[in-house]
């Protein structure tokens, strides 16, 4: 393979993860936790692919479409719950969705 | 030095230079994602990053993959979230870190923890063994093999997929629709 070889792409994979689950934990405005959900996801894809090159097999893609199927149904039910909070003129904070908190 | 040598060297510094620029943008459009305090500007630094993930699964000789990333991703998921960012309009600015500051302290370290974990696993675990790559033929990534994959070995998860799309869309309406009634009790305003 010309290039990089696939631990440099597991190197970014993993910066790309790190990023994500850091906007996760620190940003608090729902739309943004779930665009730092798409770059985890994104990071685990850039995985999945540069495996799926390494060993010369199509299963890695495979998996990484059905998760790309996964993640789009993720958005739409997250939206779909930010649109929901924001008709009730609720704050749009996770720190303050608290009815499920034991 | 014969020719064909020369040439799989200039090849080889093309495809090095153009995967240190895609990676790059890759990790800047991830930082910057989530260090603005503005989603419309969260969600077109997420547009570049999936581009420069294109970039990088071309590549990786992904070509389906690449395609769909483009089409689906960038084109109509992040269509859907510019779509939420301007229904909210100047709602959607959030604060930019919650908490008091020994959280996202704790953050920062959790995820760098993480970074470092991973990169020393990497490093320490797989130097010997990935170092001799597949050999793969130019049919490798086309639509036709995923296409073959789909539909003899995972068979399965696509019907699944299918299903799961379509549970999100009945999901999505019904969010939508059912959302004007009463406000929901136990939440701090």
């Amino acid at each position: 393979m010309m290039g990089p070889d696939v631990v440099w792409y597991l190197c970014v994979a993993g910066f790309l993860f790190c990023t994500g689950a850091l906007g996760v934990l620190i940003r608090r405005s729902p739309l943004i936790v779930l665009l730092s959900l798409e770059i985890m996801l994104n990071g685990a894809n850039l995985a999945l692919i540069a495996f799926a090159r390494h060993y010369g097999q199509g299963d890695g893609q495979i998996f990484a479409l059905t998760v790309m199927a996964v993640a789009a149904s993720e958005v739409v039910v997250g939206l779909g719950l930010i649109v929901a909070i924001a008709r009730r003129k609720l704050d749009l904070d996770v720190d303050k969705l608290t009815t499920l908190r034991g | 030095m014969p020719a064909p040598v020369i040439v799989a060297s200039f090849a080889n510094v093309l495809v090095w230079a153009v995967w240190v620029v895609a990676a790059f943008a890759c990790l800047g459009t991830g930082i910057a994602v989530i260090s603005f305090t503005n989603p419309f500007y969260s969600s077109l630094s997420l547009i570049g990053n999936l581009a420069s993930l294109a970039v990088m699964y071309l590549l990786l000789s992904a070509e389906f993959v690449a395609a769909a990333q483009v089409l689906v991703y960038a084109g109509a998921v992040m269509v859907m979230f510019l779509f939420v960012t301007a229904y909210l309009g100047d709602r959607a600015d959030a604060a930019w870190a919650g908490g008091p500051t020994w959280q996202v302290l704790g953050a920062v370290a959790a995820a760098s923890a993480l970074f470092v974990e991973v990169v020393v696993v990497v490093g320490l675990k797989t130097s010997g063994r990935l170092s001799h790559e597949a050999k793969v033929d130019s049919s490798f990534g086309r639509p036709y093999e995923i296409g073959r994959l789909f539909l003899t070995d995972h068979l399965l998860a696509f019907e699944i997929t299918s299903i799961v799309l379509l549970a999100a869309a009945v999901g999505g309406v019904i969010l939508g629709a059912h959302s004007r009634e009463e406000p929901m009790r136990g939440v701090r305003q």
